[in-house]
């Protein structure tokens, strides 16, 4: 189901991915260097799925990502100098400084936020593809979510109503065969796909490395669920280069499986196609200078940001502080 | 002005709130093709076409999720959790994504969403369909819960809860749907968050909210009989609640007692207590008194649930040891 991209939008992916990849660098040493608060959950080598499925979507479609969503943001187009204010926990974030890197979210974009709970995106993706069938937007909601999350009862309560109601919707599965220090193998008797299957709804398994496979399903599911024909499920085959947090010392993981993961590279396999299109190293490298001269910028007025105001956190509990006594 | 019923005043203010806002949609078990299992839904799929009113299957994390994510796309959904019992279920997307999101994203969006739900016992519908849980929701932050007493107050709490930008949970009481009361034919609004005074008095304030009222009043009703003037303010919102109403009450009585059905243990009454005990210390000529039900889950068979429900009886009795506290003012164990 390859469709060929011509080298433009290829060109065009690839810096996407290269600003996932050099942000969450970036991000990683930031962490070290002690300069981002919380939990960092880094989406190193995944980078081909969120730029492959936000390729096919449009301006007003939406999506809801995960604790893992640096990269979903990214594509989806947040604003980059909000994005590391947030995650450094300033003023200038995209969410004030209330939410940091899990939960990173436009709406502007359509960006419904990152999300700690597992699973806890899933119904907001649903119901955002409920608005779009009922006001007849025309658009397209993606749910993404991790292997970690075929477990949850939730799951299985969207796959079920999604079908009923025709909704368009995209689950976009990441698997990378881990949920925290657990294989897959030991959380999760099914097959996604064989689920898709039980409930009706279309499901392909693609190489979540190749940004250009992801794209082509992604396009092709996302035209049917826009087209009235429903949900689809996209179970994307991925790795975590990381450890589930930064700082995770991985004892659980064996080192021929960290050096499997790593043996994918999707800017490797991606560049490595720019180049047989012609595409000279020289300007992949200059695209890739300009990615991170960008990354620098943000990252420097992100740490000339203001603290956040506690106040104005206080007064933004609700929307309409009604006339009475909150607590 | 017409005699309405209480399940019936909901009804309309849907059946109103849908008329006047196309993007107002309705979803939940049962509500649609067959009414909703106390029929407060009926006729409503009927008028409003089955796209804005949804059957689901029992899938209340989903509902709940559902509603949230339909908020944030522009809609204002208004969805059942068919008993209170339930919300167990929806809590994450209550919880952790409803009352968060406006604070936790910066105040870019709002979830103008309902979840209307009836708690309460008198049914002998036993420990997982009686409960009374709306403490639990007034604790989170970002939420708004109501819980109207009356047809009037139905109708009105349930509009404001729907125009309303913020996530509202809409608790009715089973007992009171066939209750009746008038209903305006252009109902007056009522904010969300304040009380209204059910009966003037001076002795004693007695707050209370849904089913409760009546109780209350009833209480009241016995106490005049003594001479006893209480005064009952009915809260209509828990969170948030009426602090200044109340206050200007015990300002006047001196003298506060706070009853619900819900377990009395780490409840709304505990909460109303602390507070005015802060902020009225000297005032108050006795204790905070609080009524509600043992700390058991609520008990099936007839006898048992009748003993454990808290009724005007309790109500008169905590009036009337508020009143005599300088007699007995010493700390049991
Ligand atoms: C409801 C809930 N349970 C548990 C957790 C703790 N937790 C955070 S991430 C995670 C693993 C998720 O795995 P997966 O969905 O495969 O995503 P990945 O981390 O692999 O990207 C767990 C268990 C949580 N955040 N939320
Ligand atoms: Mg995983």
């Amino acid at each position: 189901m390859r469709i060929e991209l011509n080298q433009q939008e290829l060109l065009s992916l690839y810096e996407t991915m290269v600003l996932i990849r050099r942000s969450e660098e970036r991000l990683s040493r930031l962490f070290g260097d002690g300069e981002v608060p919380g939990f960092l959950h880094l989406s190193i080598g995944k980078e081909a799925v969120p730029v492959g499925i936000c390729a096919a979507l449009q301006a007003g479609d939406s999506v809801a990502s995960t604790h893992r969503g640096h990269g979903h943001a990214l594509a989806k187009g947040v604003d980059l100098r909000g994005f590391f204010a947030e995650i450094l926990g300033r003023e200038e974030g995209l969410c004030r400084g209330r939410g940091g890197s899990i939960h990173v979210a436009d709406l502007r974009v359509g960006m419904l936020g990152a999300n700690g709970i597992v699973g806890g995106g899933l119904p907001l993706a649903l119901g955002s593809a409920l608005a779009h069938q009922v006001r007849r937007s025309g658009g397209v909601a993606v749910a993404f979510f991790g292997d970690g999350a075929m477990s949850e009862g939730v799951l299985h309560e969207c796959l079920n109503l999604a079908a009923l109601w025709k909704l368009p919707l995209l689950f976009a599965c990441e698997n990378n065969g881990w949920s925290e220090f657990s294989p897959l193998m030991r959380q999760f008797a099914a097959q996604l796909c064989a689920l898709g299957n039980a409930f009706g709804i279309p499901a392909v398994q693609v190489d979540g490395s190749d940004v250009e496979a992801v794209r082509a399903a992604a396009n092709a599911m996302i035209a049917s669920a826009r087209g009235g024909a429903g949900p689809q499920i996209l179970e994307c085959r991925t790795f975590r280069w990381h450890g589930h947090y930064e700082g995770d010392p991985q004892k659980y993981r064996d080192a021929g499986d960290l050096a499997d993961a790593r043996s994918r590279d999707s800017l490797l396999v991606s560049s490595a196609r720019l180049e047989a299109m012609g595409v000279t190293t020289e300007r992949i490298r200059t695209l890739e200078r300009a990615v991170e001269a960008r990354i620098e910028a943000a990252v420097a007025a992100a740490r000339l940001g203001r603290a956040p105001d506690y106040a104005a956190a206080a007064a933004d509990v609700y929307t309409r502080a009604a006339g009475g006594t909150h607590g | 002005m017409a005699e309405t019923r209480y399940g019936m005043a909901i009804n309309r203010a849907l059946a109103d709130a849908m008329q006047a806002d196309s993007s107002v949609i309705l979803f939940g078990e049962d509500i649609a093709a067959a009414g909703g299992p106390f029929a407060v839904t009926r006729g409503l799929q009927a008028k409003f076409g089955p796209e804005r009113v949804r059957d689901t299957p029992i899938s209340e994390a989903t509902i709940a999720g559902a509603a949230v994510g339909a908020a944030l796309g522009g809609l204002k959904p208004v969805v059942e959790i068919m008993f209170m019992d339930f919300i167990t279920l929806a809590m994450d997307a209550l919880v952790n994504q409803a009352a968060k999101a406006h604070f936790m994203f910066g105040g870019q969006c709002s979830v103008p969403m309902v979840v209307r739900t009836p708690h309460g016992g008198g049914l002998n519908a036993g420990p997982q369909h009686s409960q009374c849980l709306e403490a639990w929701l007034a604790h989170v932050p970002g939420l708004k819960v109501v819980v109207p007493s009356n047809p009037t107050d139905a109708y009105a709490l349930l509009r404001a809860a729907i125009e309303d930008p913020d996530p509202v949970v809409f608790v009715e009481n089973k007992a009171l749907y066939s209750t009746k009361g008038e209903l305006a034919d252009v109902p007056q609004p009522v904010a969300i968050g304040r009380a209204s005074i059910a009966r003037s008095g001076s002795d004693a304030t007695i707050v209370v909210y849904g089913a409760s009222v009546a109780a209350a009043l009833n209480a009241a009703a016995a106490l005049a009989a003594e001479g006893i003037a209480a005064e009952v303010i009915d809260l209509r919102s828990i969170q948030p609640w009426d602090e200044r109403a109340v206050l200007a009450s015990v300002a006047k009585t001196r003298r506060l007692i706070v009853a619900h059905e819900a377990v009395t243990a780490f409840g709304v009454g505990a909460e109303i207590a602390a507070r005015v005990s802060e902020l009225a210390f000297v005032e108050l000529a006795a204790p905070v008194l609080r009524v509600g039900a043992d700390f058991m889950p609520v008990p099936f068979a007839r006898a048992l649930e009748r003993e454990y429900l808290p009724g005007a009886a309790d109500i008169t009795a905590a009036v009337r040891r508020c009143l005599d506290w300088k007699a007995n003012a010493r700390i049991k164990p």
